[in-house]
């Protein structure tokens, strides 16, 4: 063996491993990938937020470029994005919700205390619909196409930054695609 | 003290007997019923397999989060339903990923988790048959007549070297 080969491997193999790891750094791993990215979006039906006697479903949404927003009163960092969705319906984002796993006098109570940046809210009481669309941290956004496709899928509350180099980029690339 | 370590091993085995310790597991378990269609033996195993996504280095079957106690209901659900094992375990590895399996199955994106240590070792026993059959050639090279003196003078050439005066 060469005595460059000899000498360079473990230095090699070393930078590979700190490579590696550096990667490693970076990653979150309470972000799991989502299986329902380039998927139809799973059906629902469930009572709105707002009144028990009337529903929301799916084709709420059809034909739109959505977010589709899931969140609770008793999540802590939904407070926290609570004034990011706000923004985003002044720019013009139909958010629907899915209020999950709450009490319905206390959603409705914090829509009237914090601004209501929902088109409407589906509440989802034994968190049912939530185990359909892989739920399982809140807040959780999706976006879905105008064919009811989930493109995107965001973990943990959104931010100003998320919404101006991740959501509105992708919303303005969706709703320029087959008009 | 050795009275007194006897002692403390009487209390620790009451305190076993009267259940004040609580047991380790079975969180939650206690809410289902087993007396009808659902075998709980198949359901216990099924939940050890599965990993809870919130606290994510337990499994179903000893997490006490929100989420794992909804999905061991969905789970007992879907059994009732008549589901099979392979049918829930899809049920949720659509809905979350190979993420929930403990047991993740072999496909190209887990071909270096399977694979990886196998290829590691191997290059190991290269790494090993090359050093070998390397070191063997050198020994084998004959010593020079200088290593041969060298190697005289340090055992000490009259023949009872190595024997006590």
């Amino acid at each position: 063996m060469p005595a460059f080969v000899r000498y360079l491997a473990p230095l090699l193999a070393f930078l590979a491993l700190a490579g590696l790891l550096y990667k490693g750094l970076s990653l979150d791993p309470r972000k799991v990938p989502s299986p329902l990215i380039d998927k139809p979006a799973p059906t629902f039906r469930l009572p709105t937020l707002e009144q028990p006697g009337r529903f929301l479903d799916n084709e709420a949404f059809r034909g739109k470029v959505v977010l589709f927003n899931v969140w609770a009163t008793w999540c802590v960092a939904c407070r926290q994005e609570h004034p990011v969705l706000m923004r985003l319906r002044e720019l013009g984002v139909p958010i629907y919700g899915l209020d999950y796993k709450d009490k319905r006098e206390d959603a409705q109570r914090w829509l009237q205390a914090y601004g209501n940046p929902y088109v409407a809210n589906a509440f989802d009481e034994e968190g049912r619909v939530g185990i359909d669309w892989g739920v399982y941290g809140t807040p959780e956004t999706f976006v879905i196409d105008r064919q009811g496709v989930i493109r995107h899928k965001h973990i943990g509350p959104l931010s100003y930054d998320d919404i101006e180099n991740e959501i509105m980029p992708l919303l303005r690339k969706l709703r320029e695609s087959d008009g | 003290m050795k009275k007194s370590l006897y002692l403390l091993f009487a209390v620790f085995l009451t305190l076993g007997v009267t259940g004040h310790a609580p047991p380790a597991r079975a969180a939650g378990l206690e809410a289902f019923d087993f007396t009808g269609d659902v075998d709980e033996e198949r359901f216990k195993h099924l939940i050890v397999e599965l990993r809870c996504l919130v606290c994510q280095n337990q499994s179903l079957a000893d997490s006490d989060a929100d989420l794992a106690h909804d999905l061991r209901r969905e789970i007992y659900e879907l059994m009732q339903q008549g589901k099979s094992d392979e049918e829930i375990v899809d049920f949720l590895v659509q809905r979350y990923g190979d993420f929930v399996l403990y047991n993740p199955p072999v496909k190209p994106e887990t071909w270096i988790l399977w694979y990886g240590p196998f290829a590691l070792l191997g290059v190991g026993l290269l790494i090993l048959a090359f050093t070998v059959r390397q070191r063997k050639r050198q020994s084998d090279t004959p010593l020079s007549e200088q290593e041969q003196q060298k190697l005289k003078t340090l055992l000490g050439d009259d023949d009872n070297g190595d024997k006590p005066a």
